[in-house]
């Protein structure tokens, strides 16, 4: 698979690796961000991996684009070689389905929708071909997610479902997009799953609601002591559907500072998922229930 | 030195060079939108280049100094009043103690910059004071200032003579039509070449959307695209792309009908192709274009984009030695 590179500017270098999503072409990004970073290339400014592309900033007074670009596409043949297995971790993160706050909001902006008539699950659940919402649900929550992109703003993570594309969901955006979005939404777009980390804008069909904050600008929240952003490409999640009840006192431990999201530590190996899904995620679900 | 904030404008909002490094989690560089004008307000009171300005879009605020001081306004042609009378814009003033700042309705341009000897001192968060409201991040508490907040100031260093001036050579500011220069690229080849010879020919208009994270146009023909089979997972649109990451100053046009150039608070990356980038040399210009203003995008390419990028370094360094 051979990338596409094209400038951004006088100030950056995008790279497409590839025009459709998949697992292969996310790892081959992420591998040739992680081969930009090692080089420490001088005027190398932000390397910001997405999900099937990547995008340098750099500064031309200290490096030509020309030389850069050079430099970049050399770095394609060693990411081409590297074998893809990722060290990384499985988090739970608890989801409050069909929540009347994301209710309360895609009722404001029915306009706006494909389906007016129907709420945005529904929809979704009904093009998909599930026969209820809860067999949606069930879809939605059953199998692990990778984590393919951090960013839009302030560390929402995209998330890319890890099943075969024959099973993987797909539902549009809103025909327009809304002006507001609860904090915290889980929502949907085109292949993937996202979480709003913040309040605001957002085209993403609105499934649900976590109780578990992933931004914190003053870093208060326990787990985002180190760091105001929770996630990173490469991470893998689990939705863990909860009631209003359990939803309601996972807030309280938030806001008491106790709550703290289930994480364990894995090994994923791109050869070893393509071989088995299924029971490569049973395996992963396995570490993360264990102890 | 604390500053008094009587009334704040309509989105007064404390700037400086902005926090690089973390776009990749979907927090933009931010800071000024017209950075030269930034850099000029500085010199003339004698701070750093970099230091934190108030960045004022459309209707200046109102400020109570609570020490005799050095300030400047530069950017927009947005005139400064101290105790009501009118003053010169990128000129050095000198205000006394209980003086009151205030501002004359805007004449040309969109923001002002006002810097205050010694630099705005609140907090900085992830290595700046920038606002970004979005994420909570510098300024005053993460967002525009508002009346009654007591804005903190640094020790100034260097003394400035009171009247030195930005000669008016020196100053920049969007021609009429404004001309952006454009580096065609990223998904251009998703429009037909004969959309593309359009979308440079047309005369563009601001629209009433346009912010610190990007400004939308108006007024040209919708883009023409080539026909393709939607990759999986880009959406059925054809201007839909698997959600990327977006330069600073690429050109999205949603549904090929509005572009929208992504300014300092870029969202960090999105579904939507773009169809270049205004270079870099060019980027100040835009944090000044009103509402409605006709504007042309201008093809160039990568040699014309540096040579220009040398041009806004000389012109800084002009603007040093001028007041050297």
């Amino acid at each position: 698979m051979s990338s596409r590179y094209t400038f951004g500017g006088d100030e950056h270098i995008f790279v497409e690796v590839n025009e459709e999503m998949s697992l292969e072409a996310f790892f081959k990004a992420l591998s040739m961000t992680n081969a930009v970073r090692n080089a420490d290339i001088r005027g190398v400014t932000e390397i910001c991996p997405a999900n099937a592309s990547f995008q340098i900033k750099f500064d031309p007074d200290l490096i030509h684009p020309d030389d850069l670009m050079s430099e970049l596409k050399r770095m394609e043949e060693i990411a081409d070689k590297e074998e893809a297995v990722l060290n990384t971790r499985i988090i739970e993160i608890p989801v409050y389905y069909q929540d009347p706050w994301t209710h309360e909001t895609l009722m404001r902006f029915r306009e706006r929708h494909q389906d007016p008539e129907a709420t945005d699950i529904e929809y979704a659940a009904r093009i998909n071909g599930y026969d209820t919402v809860a067999d949606f649900i069930q879809a939605h929550s059953a199998s692990p997610w990778f984590v393919s992109m951090v960013g839009f703003v302030s560390g929402l993570p995209f998330l890319y479902q890890m099943v075969d594309r024959k099973r993987q969901i797909q539902v549009p955006k809103y025909l327009r997009p809304r002006t507001d979005t609860p904090r915290l939404t889980v929502g949907y777009g085109g292949c993937f799953s996202c979480i709003y980390s913040v309040r605001g804008a957002g085209g993403y069909q609105m499934f649900g609601i976590t109780p578990m904050p992933i931004y914190d600008p003053e870093q208060k929240v326990n787990y985002l002591k180190d760091f105001l952003v929770f996630f990173k490409p490469g991470d893998i999640v689990k939705w863990k559907p909860i009631t209003r009840e359990e939803y309601e006192r996972n807030l309280k431990e938030v806001e008491a500072n106790t709550f703290s999201p289930r994480i364990r530590e894995v090994v994923f190996s791109l050869d070893d998922f393509n071989r088995d899904i299924d029971g490569t995620n049973a395996k992963l679900l396995e570490v993360l229930n264990a102890g | 030195m604390p500053v008094n904030v009587k009334s704040a404008g309509l989105a007064t909002t404390v700037q400086d060079l902005g926090r690089p490094g973390y776009y990749h989690l979907g927090i933009p560089i931010g800071g000024a939108m017209d950075r030269l004008a930034l850099r000029a307000a500085n010199m003339l009171v004698g701070n750093d280049e970099g230091a934190a300005c108030l960045e004022a879009v459309f209707m200046g605020p109102e400020l109570e100094f609570t020490e005799d001081t050095l300030i400047a306004i530069t950017g927009a042609e947005l005139p400064p009043k101290i105790d009501g009378e009118v003053r010169d814009t990128w000129t050095t003033l000198k205000v006394k103690k209980g003086q009151v700042l205030s501002f004359d309705y805007l004449r040309a341009g969109a923001r002002a910059y006002i810097a205050v000897a010694g630099g705005i001192d609140t907090p900085a968060n992830l290595g700046s004071r920038s606002t970004y409201a979005i994420g909570a991040l510098g300024g005053v508490n993460g967002r525009a200032i508002q009346p009654g907040d007591v804005l903190p100031v640094g020790n100034a260093s260097v003394t400035v003579s009171e009247g030195t001036t930005i000669p008016a050579n020196l100053r920049r500011g969007p021609d009429k039509p404004a001309e952006l220069r454009v580096l065609p690229g990223l998904y251009a080849h998703r429009v037909s070449e004969r959309s593309l010879d359009r979308f440079f020919q047309d005369t563009w208009k601001v629209a009433s959307e346009a912010d610190r994270m990007g400004y939308r146009f108006q007024g040209g023909a919708p883009i023409e695209f080539v026909d393709r089979e939607p990759p999986f997972g880009a959406g059925s649109d054809p201007s839909n792309i698997t959600d990327a990451c977006y330069p600073y100053g690429s050109i999205q046009i949603p549904s090929g009908t509005e572009p929208i150039i992504l300014h300092r608070d870029a969202v960090s990356g999105g579904g939507y192709f773009m169809v270049g980038t205004v270079i870099s040399a060019d980027m100040d210009l835009i944090g000044q274009l009103q509402p409605h203003t006709e504007t042309r995008f201008v093809k160039v390419n990568m040699h014309t984009a540096l040579s220009a990028r040398r041009e806004r370094a000389a012109a800084i360094e002009n603007m040093r030695q001028a007041l050297a």
